[in-house]
C-alpha cells in the first residue's frame, strides 16, 4: 500500500515539473540570439533576401513568438512533439532512433560505477583509516580530478591506437554482421570513460557513510551482541551507509542522460547529450523539449526507482505517510 | 611506393612556383590502379539537405558530389574545366544564350536515362528559384530550350556573361532527376534525404549521427569507374579521435582540415599517414575583417586603412596557420589568375602609418592610451577566426583602438552581423567561388536589405563600386569583365571597405593507401571516380 502510495504522489508531482520544464527550455531558447533559420544560413552558406525569407515562412518563424508557443503547446498536449527542423523529420522519431544507445550506455556506465564503486567503498568502509582504505580514498580522488574528455581520448590512445583491441568511436562496424555484441564492444570504451567518475563518487559516498555508522549506537548494540565482525559491516554498518548511495544514483541520472554529450562527442556515439547539443545550436525549439522530455521522464523514473529502494532498505521511509 | 610527402615548405614552394600553370603532384601513377575496397572518411557534420541542386555548399558537396554530378568539374592545367554531364558549353556572343552540349548514354541510378530535359527543369526550378547561389547566377534565366536530347540551350532574358556561367559550372550546376522531382515540392522531396543522380556512387545508407554509406555505380557512364566499392562517411565530431582513427587505420582519410593544424606535423611523421595540403585551391577561403560603417569612427576610410596597417599578415599567416595560407591583398585570391591583380596599393604592416591615420582622423589617444572601443565578433566558423580575433585584439590594442571580442555560436553571429548589425569589427571567412560575381561583389555592392548572410551588411555604398560592379555584371565580353572586375579591386585597395588578411585552403590527412588524393582544385568536393586504394 504504502508503495502504491508512493508511486501515484510522485506522478502527480512530475506533471507541473513537465509543464515547467518545457516552458523553460521554451523561454530560454526563444531569449538566445538568432533563430532556426540564422543556423540553417550559417550551415548552406548564405542566400538572398527572399530565399531568408522563405526559409522563415517554411519553419513557420513568420508568426509571433507567443502565436508559436500557443500552436506547439496544443499540439503537445495531443501527444505531438512536433516535427524537427534540423533533421526535417517528427521529433518522436529522431528521439526513438537515440534513446535506446544512450540508456545502453547509462545503465552500462552506471552498473560499472556501482559495481566498482561500491566494492571498493565496502574495502574502504570496513576498516577506516587502514592502508588500504587509504590507498583506496587517494585512487578515488585522482580519479575524480580526470576529465572525462581527456580520460576518453587516453582510453582511445592505449586500446585503440596503441593495442589495436577496440574501435575508435561509433556505436558498430559499419557494413559488418552488427548485433548486440558488436555494440557492446563499441560501448566499451565510453563507459569506461563516463563511469570512472562516479567510481569514485560512490565509493567516497559509501565509505563516507561506513565511517559515519561505525560510531552508531546501533553498531555497539550489534557488537555488544556478539554478531561476527563480518555480521556487522554488512547487517549494521553497510546497509545504512548504502541510503546516500541509492539517493546519488537516483540524481545522476539527469547529469548521465544527458550530461554524457562530452564522451559522446569523443567516442561519435549518436546520443541525447549530442542530440540536444545539435538541437541548440541549430535553434531547433521542437527537438529540444522533445529531448529535455525524455530526459524528465527518464529522471523520474529513475528517481521513482529510487524512492522504491529506500522503502525496502529503510523501513521508516514513507511509514508515516509522511 | 612513389607516394609523394608532402611537406608544408613543399606546399608554399609548389604554390609559389606556379601560380598559373600548376605543378602539382600526380600521385602514385607507379602502380597499377586497384579495383575494390571501401574507402573509410570523417564527416565532421551532417549536412540538414544533401541536395547540392538546392544548397551549394561544401559540406553538401562532400557527400553529395560523389552521387549528383555537375555538368563540369575544374582541373588543373588546360582551360580549368573538365567535362562531366556536359561535354561541351559554348555561349552566343550576345550573351543571350549558352548551348550545353550533354553526354550520351548515362542513366539515373534508378535505370532511367539522363537527358537535357533533365537539365531543363533543374534550371528552371531549382538552380534558378531556389538555390542559395543560383538565384544570383540564373537570375535573368527565362528558359531552357531542349531542341533534342544531347542539347539544352539556357536562354536569358538579359545578358549574361559567358565567362560568369563557366565559372559556375562545378559548384552550381547539379542536375537532379527530373522524372523524381517534377510536380513536387523539391524542398520536401524525399530524395534529398536519398539522393538519386549520375555519379559515380549511389546514396546507399544514412544513419543519423553515425555515417553515410555510398555504394558503386556498376552502370556509371566513365568506363571502370569507380574504383572503390563503397565510400563511408563516419560522424566523428571530436577532431582528437579523428586523428586517433587515422592513426589507428580505422579511416582512411580526413578532409577540410579534420584534423587539426598544429596536430599536422606530428601525424605527419606517423609512418603510413600523409599529410596533403593541395586540392583545395578552387575553394579558397579568405580571411577577412568585417566592418561596420555605420560607427562614426568606422566610417572613416582613415580609420579603416588604419587597422589594416596595425594587421601583421605574415605573422598570421606563420602563427595562426602554421604557414598553411598567404597573405591577401584584396578581395580576389592569388589562385584566380584569370582576376586577381598583384600590384594593388596593399596595406603592409605599419604601426606607425596606422597611429598617424588615427591622429590624422581626429581620434587621438585619450588619458589612459585608448582612442575608442569597439565590439569586435569573431565568426565561429573555424579555429582559425576564433584565433585571429584574439590576435587582432591584440594588434589593435598597439594603435589605441581597445577592441573587446564577443563570441556567438553560428546562429547567434548569423543574426548580429548580418541582420541587426550589433557589431563594430567582426572576424569573417567567405568563400571565393571562382568568380567575383558568385561571391565576392556581394559583398562590396551597396543597398543589399538587411538580413542576407555573408553579403554587405556594413552599411558601406559608393556609388563607384557599384557602378563597376553593375558594370561588370553587364560586361558580355571576357575581357571587358575582366577589366571591370580589376577596376573592382582597385577601388576596393582604396576605399578599404573590409580588409582581406589572408586567403586560406584546407588539409587532407590520409594513409597512403589511398591514392589519386587532391588531383583537382575541387578534389574533396568532386566526384573521386578515380580515387582507389592499394592493398
Amino acid at each position: 500500500m504504502r508503495t502504491v502510495r508512493l508511486i501515484a504522489r510522485r506522478l502527480a508531482a512530475a506533471v507541473p515539473t513537465v509543464l515547467l520544464v518545457v516552458l523553460g527550455t521554451w523561454i530560454l531558447l526563444e531569449a538566445a540570439p538568432g533563430d532556426a533559420a540564422d543556423a540553417y544560413l550559417a550551415q548552406a552558406g548564405g542566400g538572398d533576401a527572399a530565399f531568408v525569407a522563405d526559409l522563415r515562412a517554411r519553419f513557420g518563424l513568420d508568426l509571433s513568438g507567443p502565436d508559436r508557443f500557443a500552436i506547439f503547446a496544443l499540439r503537445l498536449a495531443a501527444g505531438d512533439l512536433g516535427t524537427s527542423v534540423v533533421f526535417s523529420r517528427p521529433v518522436a522519431a529522431v528521439i526513438a532512433e537515440r534513446i535506446p544507445i544512450t540508456l545502453a550506455l547509462m545503465v552500462a556506465a552506471v552498473t560499472f560505477a556501482a559495481v566498482l564503486g561500491t566494492l571498493g567503498g565496502l574495502l574502504a568502509g570496513a576498516r577506516p583509516g587502514s592502508l588500504g582504505d587509504r590507498l583506496l580514498s587517494t585512487a578515488a580522488l585522482a580519479l575524480l580530478a580526470i576529465p572525462s574528455f581527456w580520460l576518453g581520448l587516453l582510453l582511445i590512445r592505449w586500446f585503440a591506437v596503441q593495442l589495436g583491441w577496440l574501435p575508435v568511436g561509433g556505436i558498430r562496424t559499419i557494413g559488418g554482421a552488427g548485433g548486440v555484441l558488436d555494440t557492446a564492444r563499441h560501448l566499451i570504451l565510453p563507459t569506461l570513460a563516463l563511469g570512472t567518475g562516479y567510481v569514485a563518487l560512490y565509493l567516497r559516498t559509501l565509505r563516507a557513510g561506513m565511517v559515519d555508522a561505525w560510531r552508531a549506537d546501533h553498531v555497539r548494540a550489534a557488537r555488544a551482541r556478539g554478531l561476527s565482525e563480518r555480521a556487522v559491516v554488512w547487517g549494521a554498518v553497510a546497509r545504512p551507509a548504502f541510503l546516500p548511495v541509492v539517493v546519488l544514483l537516483g540524481q545522476q541520472a539527469g547529469t548521465l542522460f544527458g550530461g554524457s554529450v562530452v564522451v559522446e562527442t569523443v567516442f561519435a556515439v549518436p546520443g541525447m547529450g549530442r542530440l540536444a547539443y545539435e538541437a541548440v545550436a541549430g535553434r531547433d525549439l521542437a527537438l529540444l523539449i522533445g529531448v529535455v522530455l525524455a530526459g524528465t521522464v527518464v529522471v523520474i523514473a529513475a528517481n521513482l526507482l529510487v524512492d522504491l529502494v529506500m522503502v525496502r532498505l529503510d523501513p521508516r521511509i514513507g511509514a508515516g505517510d509522511a | 611506393m612513389v607516394v609523394m610527402r608532402s611537406t608544408r615548405r613543399g606546399f608554399m614552394a609548389g604554390t609559389l612556383a606556379g601560380a598559373g600553370a600548376l605543378a602539382l603532384p600526380r600521385l602514385a601513377r607507379a602502380q597499377a590502379e586497384r579495383r575494390g575496397g571501401t574507402l573509410v572518411v570523417a564527416a565532421d557534420g551532417e549536412p540538414r539537405n544533401l541536395n547540392p541542386a538546392l544548397i551549394a555548399s561544401n559540406g553538401v558537396f562532400y557527400v553529395a558530389s560523389k552521387v549528383i554530378e555537375p555538368l563540369a568539374e575544374m582541373v588543373y592545367g588546360g582551360d580549368g574545366l573538365a567535362p562531366r554531364l556536359a561535354t561541351a558549353w559554348e555561349g552566343s556572343a550576345d550573351g543571350r544564350s549558352v548551348r550545353l552540349t550533354l553526354r550520351e548514354g548515362v542513366t539515373w541510378h534508378d535505370g532511367r536515362p539522363f537527358s537535357s530535359a533533365d537539365v531543363a527543369w533543374t534550371a528552371m526550378n531549382a538552380w534558378k528559384p531556389l538555390q542559395n547561389l543560383g538565384r544570383i547566377v540564373f537570375r535573368d534565366l527565362e528558359a531552357v530550350d531542349t531542341p533534342d536530347a544531347r542539347t539544352a540551350i539556357l536562354r536569358f532574358s538579359r545578358p549574361v556573361p559567358f565567362q560568369l556561367v563557366r565559372n559556375a559550372l562545378p559548384a552550381l550546376s547539379a542536375v537532379l532527376p527530373r522524372h523524381l522531382y517534377e510536380g513536387t515540392d523539391p524542398n520536401a522531396n524525399p530524395a534529398n534525404a536519398r539522393l538519386v543522380g549520375t555519379g559515380p556512387f549511389r546514396f546507399a545508407e544514412h544513419r543519423p549521427g553515425e555515417f553515410y554509406r555510398l555504394e558503386r555505380n556498376p552502370a556509371y557512364w566513365e568506363a571502370n569507374r569507380p574504383f572503390l566499392d563503397a565510400i563511408v562517411y563516419r560522424v566523428m565530431p571530436d577532431r582528437g579521435a579523428i586523428a586517433a582513427a587515422l592513426e589507428a587505420n580505422q579511416i582512411q582519410l580526413a578532409a577540410f582540415s579534420a584534423v587539426p593544424l598544429a596536430d599536422l606535423e606530428r601525424i605527419g611523421k606517423v609512418p603510413g599517414v600523409k599529410v596533403i595540403p593541395e586540392g583545395y585551391e578552387g575553394i579558397t577561403y579568405q580571411l577577412t575583417v568585417e566592418i561596420n560603417h555605420r560607427r562614426r569612427e568606422l566610417a572613416d576610410p582613415r580609420v579603416r586603412r588604419a587597422i589594416a596597417h596595425a594587421i601583421d599578415r605574415d605573422f598570421v599567416v606563420d602563427t595562426i596557420f602554421l604557414g598553411y595560407a598567404k597573405a591577401s591583398n584584396g578581395p580576389i585570391p592569388k589562385f584566380d589568375a584569370q582576376f586577381h591583380v598583384a600590384d594593388l596599393p596593399g596595406t603592409p604592416f605599419d604601426v606607425r602609418r596606422a597611429n598617424a591615420l588615427l591622429d590624422e582622423a581626429g581620434f587621438p589617444r585619450g588619458a589612459n592610451g585608448t582612442r575608442f572601443a569597439l565590439r569586435l565578433l569573431p565568426a565561429p566558423w573555424f579555429e582559425q577566426t576564433r584565433q585571429f580575433g584574439d590576435y587582432l585584439r591584440q594588434a589593435l590594442r598597439a594603435v589605441g583602438i581597445d577592441a573587446q571580442v564577443v563570441n556567438n555560436d553560428s546562429a547567434a553571429h548569423t543574426r548580429a552581423v548580418y541582420t541587426t548589425h550589433e557589431f563594430d569589427l567582426a572576424v569573417g571567412s567567405p568563400v571565393y567561388r571562382n568568380d567575383p560575381a558568385i561571391s565576392t561583389t556581394i559583398l562590396f555592392q551597396g543597398g543589399l536589405p538587411a538580413g542576407v548572410p555573408f553579403s554587405n551588411q556594413y552599411g558601406y555604398d559608393n556609388p563607384a563600386m557599384n557602378a563597376v560592379i553593375d558594370r561588370a555584371a553587364g560586361a558580355v565580353d571576357a575581357a571587358g569583365r575582366t577589366a571591370a572586375y580589376r577596376a573592382f579591386q582597385r577601388i576596393a585597395a582604396e576605399d578599404v571597405p573590409l580588409v582581406n588578411v589572408a586567403e586560406f585552403t584546407f588539409i587532407t590527412v590520409a594513409r597512403d593507401s589511398v591514392r589519386n588524393v587532391a588531383n583537382n582544385p575541387r578534389w574533396a568536393t568532386s566526384h573521386w571516380a578515380d580515387t582507389w586504394l592499394a592493398e
